[in-house]
């Protein structure tokens, strides 16, 4: 007995570090959920065959951290756009920045977002709604009502609540609310008009630079307050040794903080800024990217815990907009389509670690963060598949761009390992091209999947209803 | 004594030894394309001297374009007199009268004036990295007439003549630059260039303005007066802003006098002889007195006259690389 939308993944290597499994496996999908997980399926269970011979079969992305711009700034990014960016990347589930225009601080523009996603029919959007209205930092949105519409976190994003006792309350409240602070650390009087890392670089380029208290004094004030709120605290894109040591010293101490880095702050210094011609804007971000001693702090803190997930800030800024003088060019850079490339090559294909360990930061860590159930394979879950081909170069050229926008500091280069397929609730949302052989040749059916507001797995606290 | 030596090789120094077709900075060019530099400019000023009407054909059917996006009188008729001196047709490009000032951005400005046929470009530009950016978008040569605080290469070019003239080298010799070395273009591009050709270079200042990771780049860096001109050959003043006291790099004027301000006690303090130099304009009573300036031991004037022949010189550079690499002119 099979059903229409049955899919059986065979051949393929399975790693899902949820269930500590890395062998050959096959796997069922039906009804959008992962069905069996077996050494061998019979091919008979399933309407369509994917042939995973020589691939990764691994649980689809999380990306904690990305801005899909809309509404407001499609010029750079929409969510249909986004969302293929994403699904090409391997990710299977996308939480958005609030940083829109307008901003995503009430129940109306997250609900905007979510219509939206489903109408791209690819893969999930978790919406982060604001911390205060207009990311003003002044009055807190109604954190309330925003979860109830399908908010996954709340964060100011890049315009940072300053005022430490507006952050002070914010915690108190969301933590009745069990949902996490996403927390751009940063202060914006230590930032002033910088433009990159305060350092060698930035002196011989004459460029104004940020020094890395401009994160970590906030870092270290935000954690004090989630210890002694109790708030959940997760901060973003960590950049520096500096505020390594103070999560380090606040984990330490029991308080409830986790932590997220990006593929560029783990691969690249400030020396790309300088790269080629020089004054390179597809290198311009926040926070900036710092030292090759921080660039090492960063990674022994993924390893040892410190940092629990990678989250890659994919923030599209349209061509015109980043073609531009270093210090007018808009901060962010895109990470969706490039972030399991990069790493791959980075940090697997040299040895450093297991492609597991890379995958478990990818999938189930990030999982772990917001307390959802996504990020495995296990029988009964969603069937949020990625399929990876490993040990093959391939160049990372603007074809394999899905993106609105081409401000990637990767453009060009080669890899050593790519996403080949992407499944997403059991129906395919990316597949290289001619890159699966399948028995029937659609690989599964595709299309906009049905509409569901808001996924019930998504959090710990979710208040019941809408 | 190397650099007096290629000096005096002609045929060396016109054999080339420079192969850019831009000059963005100081930092790009090698130790003999800078005494290539040094050594046609020396030429240069000594026709200047001996022929001053004289009017050479080297650039003649070549428009250089002086494109200012920050007022500078000084560096843009330097480089004025010495395009028309090499026959070189010249266009001022007054922004505040252009069509930039009402939103035009610098790339459609370069491409109207390479749709006028520019050969070169000479750009001021407020921003650092300027020159960088529109080199993507444009076939002219450009030539750095100083970027935000990131490099001013003929102004350094021209200082280092001046040292060479006045001490007869600068393999070995001590310069101490003082002042706000964080915010200058010309700091920069003097480090590059002494260094590069064998100084031992000091930078000293308060230390908001002169950050120790100046080390970096190969110089030595105090932040005491006294230790910083002790044992210098040439003492390099650069200019203080005001704007520095509101953004609290410095807490008045006043202060940054008394601790690192010249005047003629303090020149007391130096090696006899030592040169006091100044990229220009003077904040005459700030960084430098009037009777400083004034003395014998300053070279500000000598600097001024030696920017012609240096720009002279960079100007004919460029063109030979051009030439040579096949750019239709």
């Amino acid at each position: 007995m099979t059903t229409d939308d049955s899919i059986l993944i065979a051949g393929g290597t399975v790693i899902d570090s949820s269930q500590a499994i890395h062998a050959k496996r096959d796997v069922l999908i039906e009804g959008g959920r992962i069905a069996a997980i077996a050494e061998s399926i019979g091919r008979e269970r399933a309407k369509h065959v994917i042939d995973a011979t020589g691939l990764i079969v691994c649980p689809g992305f999380i990306d904690l951290h990305c801005h899909l711009r809309e509404p407001g700034g499609s010029a750079s990014e929409t969510i249909a756009s986004g969302t293929a960016a994403a699904a090409s990347g391997g990710f299977t589930t996308v939480f958005c920045m609030p940083n829109t225009n307008p901003v995503c601080d009430s129940h109306v523009v997250v609900k905007f977002i979510l219509v939206r996603a489903q109408e791209a029919g690819s893969i999930r959007v978790v919406p982060i709604a604001a911390v205060t209205r207009d990311q003003k930092g002044e009055q807190l949105a109604d954190l309330g009502a925003l979860m109830s519409a399908g908010a996954g976190a709340y964060s100011d994003d890049g315009r940072p609540v300053s005022n430490a006792m507006v952050m002070r309350r914010a915690l108190t409240y969301a933590h009745m609310l069990d949902m996490p602070i996403f927390d751009h650390a940063e202060d914006l009087s230590l930032t002033a008009d910088g433009v990159m890392h305060e350092g060698n670089v930035s002196l011989r380029l004459g460029l104004k630079g940020i020094p890395r208290s401009s994160e970590a004094t906030i870092v270290a004030r935000d954690c004090a307050l989630s210890h002694e709120t109790g708030g959940r605290l997760h901060i973003c894109h960590v950049s520096n040794r500096d505020s390594v040591a103070a999560i380090r010293h606040w984990k330490d101490r029991g308080a409830p903080v986790t932590a997220e880095v990006s593929p560029h702050h783990l691969t690249l210094t400030d020396e790309a800024v300088c790269a080629g011609e020089g004054y390179r804007t597809s290198a311009k971000m926040k926070p900036p990217l710092c030292s090759e001693d921080d660039r090492r702090s960063l990674i022994e803190a993924l390893e040892d815990g410190t940092i629990d997930c990678i989250a890659t800030d994919h923030a599209p800024h349209s061509p015109p907009s980043k073609d531009a003088l270093f210090q007018d060019a808009p901060f962010g850079i895109l990470g969706f389509e490039s972030a399991f490339a990069v790493l791959y090559t980075t940090f697997v294909a040299s040895g450093r670690w297991k492609l597991d360990f890379l995958i478990e930061k990818m999938t189930s860590a990030p999982a772990e963060v917001i307390g959802a159930e996504w990020g495995t394979l296990r029988p009964g879950s969603c069937a949020d598949v990625a399929l990876l081909r490993v040990g093959e170069p391939y160049v990372f050229d603007e074809a394999r761009v899905k993106s609105l926008s081409r401000n990637s500091p990767w453009l060009g280069q080669s890899f050593g390992g790519r996403v080949v397929a992407t499944l997403a609730e059991g129906r395919v949302v990316f597949k290289e091209e001619a890159a699966l052989c399948a028995t029937d040749p659609s690989a599964g059916p595709c299309g906009p999947r049905p509409v569901v507001i808001a996924d019930p797995t998504l959090t710990r606290g979710r208040v019941s209803g809408t | 004594m190397a650099a007096r030596t290629i000096i005096a090789e002609r045929p060396a120094a016109r054999g080339g030894g420079f192969f850019h077709h831009h000059l963005l900075g100081v930092e790009d060019l090698s130790r003999l394309e800078i005494e290539t530099v040094l050594s046609l400019a020396a030429e240069y000023k000594a026709a200047l001297v001996s022929r001053p009407d004289e009017r050479l054909a080297t650039l003649r059917g070549r428009t250089v374009v002086n494109l200012f996006f920050e007022n500078s009188t000084r560096t843009r008729t330097s480089f004025e007199f010495a395009a028309k001196r090499l026959g070189a047709d010249v266009v001022n490009f007054d922004v505040a009268t252009s069509s930039i000032a009402k939103g035009e951005t610098l790339v459609d400005t370069a491409e109207t004036i390479e749709a006028l046929g520019a050969d070169f470009i000479v750009m001021r530009h407020p921003a650092s990295g300027a020159c960088q950016y529109l080199m993507r978008h444009a076939t002219a040569s450009l030539i750095n007439a100083g970027d935000g605080s990131h490099e001013h290469p003929t102004q350094a070019l021209l200082d280092a003549l001046t040292v060479q003239e006045a001490l007869g080298r600068i393999e070995g010799t001590k310069v101490s630059i003082l002042g706000d070395a964080l915010h200058s273009r010309v700091a920069r591009s003097a480090i590059w260039a002494l260094t590069k050709l064998g100084a031992k270079v000091t930078l000293a200042g308060p230390s908001t303005l002169v950050p120790i990771e100046f080390a970096s780049l190969g110089v030595r860096v105090v932040h005491d007066f006294e230790e910083a001109v002790e044992d210098a050959d040439v003492i390099y003043l650069l200019r203080v802003q005001t704007e520095r006291q509101a953004s609290n790099f410095l807490p008045s004027l006043a202060e940054y006098r008394s601790l690192f301000g010249m005047d003629a006690e303090r020149l007391a303090l130096t090696k006899p002889g030592a040169l006091i130099m100044h990229p220009g304009p003077v904040n005459r009573g700030v960084e430098v007195t009037r009777e400083v300036m004034d003395s014998p031991r300053s070279r500000i004037l000598g600097q001024v006259t030696n920017g012609v022949a240096v720009r002279m010189a960079v100007l004919t550079l460029l063109d030979r690389a051009r030439q040579s690499a096949g750019v239709k002119s």
